[in-house]
């Protein structure tokens, strides 16, 4: 028997997951690489499916809510809030004032929440294991607890509902939601000195998974992933939905759209939804949480049959653009009930910026990304 | 701004003669024949700059068509989004593709493929996304049946 010398590369196939703690739930990457080198590489999802959109079709538009929990289980009161939206939009509701604010405020403490976590992640995925995600879930907890105060649930809140919120906020509520907005600046200053300027985190990620500004728009990036590729479009300006243009704050874009601009882009939106936050604390009236519409809708959802039809509503969510396409036939069940994910449109670019990168690097570009499988999978 | 729809229409018309577009409540119907034309004039014409697609999806009416609808925006004016739509028929629908346009049509219309069995003719990559690669029909379908997983076992 002889050994071929050969000068050939070896290809060889490997499957990151789906199970591996990098993929931030059952994800996987089919890889195939040349030594360490990344040639190709496709993304295999729908481990998670349990079609989301089917279930969404048998039941009343209001016992959706507590599905859409589950799509990005980081953001429930952003999911809700997109649902509530496009109901409101299908059935024309008008939301109560303060149920506008307090949708406002959750709406915002979940992108803290999402965005801290996220970094916390991040460096978990770079390597620097336990310590700096549990400074984020450190902070998450405070902001959970208050999720907890106003739904009753840390995580699964099924809280914002067309016509306002499901019900007010309890007693001091808004005082300990003010502390906490007052605190966070300190936390954000103690975390970015950590990692902002930190010799080894700028190494592990500037100039990984460059996604140019042309390429992010033509593939339906949305959400901290285009605008870190320099791109202005925050659909809280574009659309000015719910009560946004009532407030005053900055989009932050970056200027490479490499992971260390992903990164500082999202520390830069939590300082800005602070800014929110403030805002609509001083500001919020008084008054009914729910508009009388919504109410009814909510004692009584097959009363609530909206004319044929069809409405996309669609919200800045933390992750990006999250839509939902409803479409009436009259009946107290949605004719098509879809959704649109950002984190699964996301994934569209994976394979573009990982190619001709380490392993090692394709690990912390999918962590930039920010999934979460129980949206890309719905 | 983005003109209004009849604007729209009246401007898609010229530019593009020969080629049918109604309007259906608040949405574009555009023939399958002309969905390519159609959207390279969307994206391409400066006014317009429909540079994003938002959302891509089918609505399923059985018995005799199913309809692929289109969520565009432009990125580059702000502005969007408008809805375009396809009727095709339910036993053979057969669309060209947009993903040559729109990368991020991508994996919707895998999706929509998967789920709904539309194929999107001149995609690259038309597999399926969220079902595993052998499944027999289409989820999303109105006439699909659960398999009743309580049913008892003939043996």
């Amino acid at each position: 028997m002889t050994t071929a010398m050969t000068t050939e590369p070896q290809l060889l196939e490997v499957s990151l997951g789906p199970q591996h703690p990098s993929t931030h739930g059952v994800f996987r990457m089919n890889a195939v690489l040349d030594g360490e080198t990344i040639v190709k590489l496709k993304p295999v999802m729908g481990y998670l499916h349990r079609n989301h959109e089917q279930i969404g079709e048998h039941i009343t538009y209001i016992a959706s809510f507590p599905f859409t929990d589950r799509l990005d289980y980081f953001s429930a009161m952003s999911n809700n809030l997109g649902l509530a939206i496009a109901i409101e939009k299908l059935g024309g509701i008008q939301a109560s004032e303060r149920g506008e604010y307090l949708r406002v405020i959750m709406a915002e403490l979940t992108r803290l929440v999402n965005h801290t976590a996220v970094t916390g992640f991040l460096l978990n995925d770079m390597g620097a294991f336990g310590t700096p995600l549990l400074y984020a879930f450190r902070e998450r907890e405070k902001i959970l607890d208050l999720f907890e105060a106003a739904s009753g649930s840390r995580m699964m809140c099924n809280y914002v509902r067309p016509g306002g919120v499901r019900e007010d906020v309890p007693e001091q509520w808004l005082d300990r939601c003010r502390a906490l907005v007052g605190a966070y600046p300190r936390f954000l200053d103690e975390f970015e000195k950590l990692l902002t300027a930190n010799e080894i985190v700028r190494q592990r990620t500037q100039g990984v998974g460059i996604l140019k500004k042309e390429l992010a728009v033509n593939a339906s990036v949305t959400g901290p992933l285009l605008r870190a590729s320099g791109v202005n479009y925050d659909i809280r300006k574009v659309d000015g939905y719910s009560i946004y243009p009532r407030f005053e704050f900055k989009v932050p874009l970056g200027t490479v759209g490499d992971v260390y601009d992903r990164y500082y882009v999202r520390i830069l939106e939590m300082r800005e939804s602070l800014k929110i936050l403030q805002q609509a604390l001083k500001e919020i009236p008084g008054g009914p949480a729910i508009s009388p519409k919504g109410m009814a809708m909510g004692k009584a959802p097959r009363t609530f049959r909206p004319p044929k039809g069809e409405a996309y509503g669609r919200i800045e969510a933390p992750k990006g653009e999250l839509g939902f396409f409803l479409v009436s036939d009259g009946s107290p069940q949605p004719y098509r009930y879809h959704v649109r994910a950002p984190s699964f449109v996301n994934l569209t670019i994976l394979e573009d910026m990982c190619l001709g990168r380490k392993v090692a690097d394709t690990i912390i570009i999918l962590g930039s990304i920010d999934i979460v499988l129980g949206e890309v999978d719905r | 701004m983005l003109p209004t729809l009849e604007e729209l229409k009246a401007a898609l018309q010229e530019l593009l003669p020969g080629v049918s577009l109604t309007m259906e409540g608040g949405s574009f119907l555009v023939e399958a024949k002309d969905v390519t034309a159609v959207c390279r004039c969307l994206k391409e014409t400066e006014r317009f700059g429909m540079d994003y697609v938002a959302n891509l999806t089918a609505v399923d009416y059985p018995p005799e068509r199913i309809e692929v609808v289109y969520h565009l925006c432009s990125m580059h004016h702000k502005h969007g989004p408008i809805a375009l739509k396809v009727k095709l028929p339910r036993a053979t629908p057969v669309v060209a593709s947009v993903t040559p346009i729109w990368r991020g049509a991508e994996f919707q219309e895998r999706e929509v493929y998967d789920l709904f069995g539309v194929t999107f003719e001149g995609h690259p990559d038309l597999r399926r996304i969220l079902m595993w690669e052998g499944f027999e029909g289409h989820p999303m379908r109105k006439d699909y049946v659960v398999e009743d997983q309580d049913a008892p076992h003939h043996s």
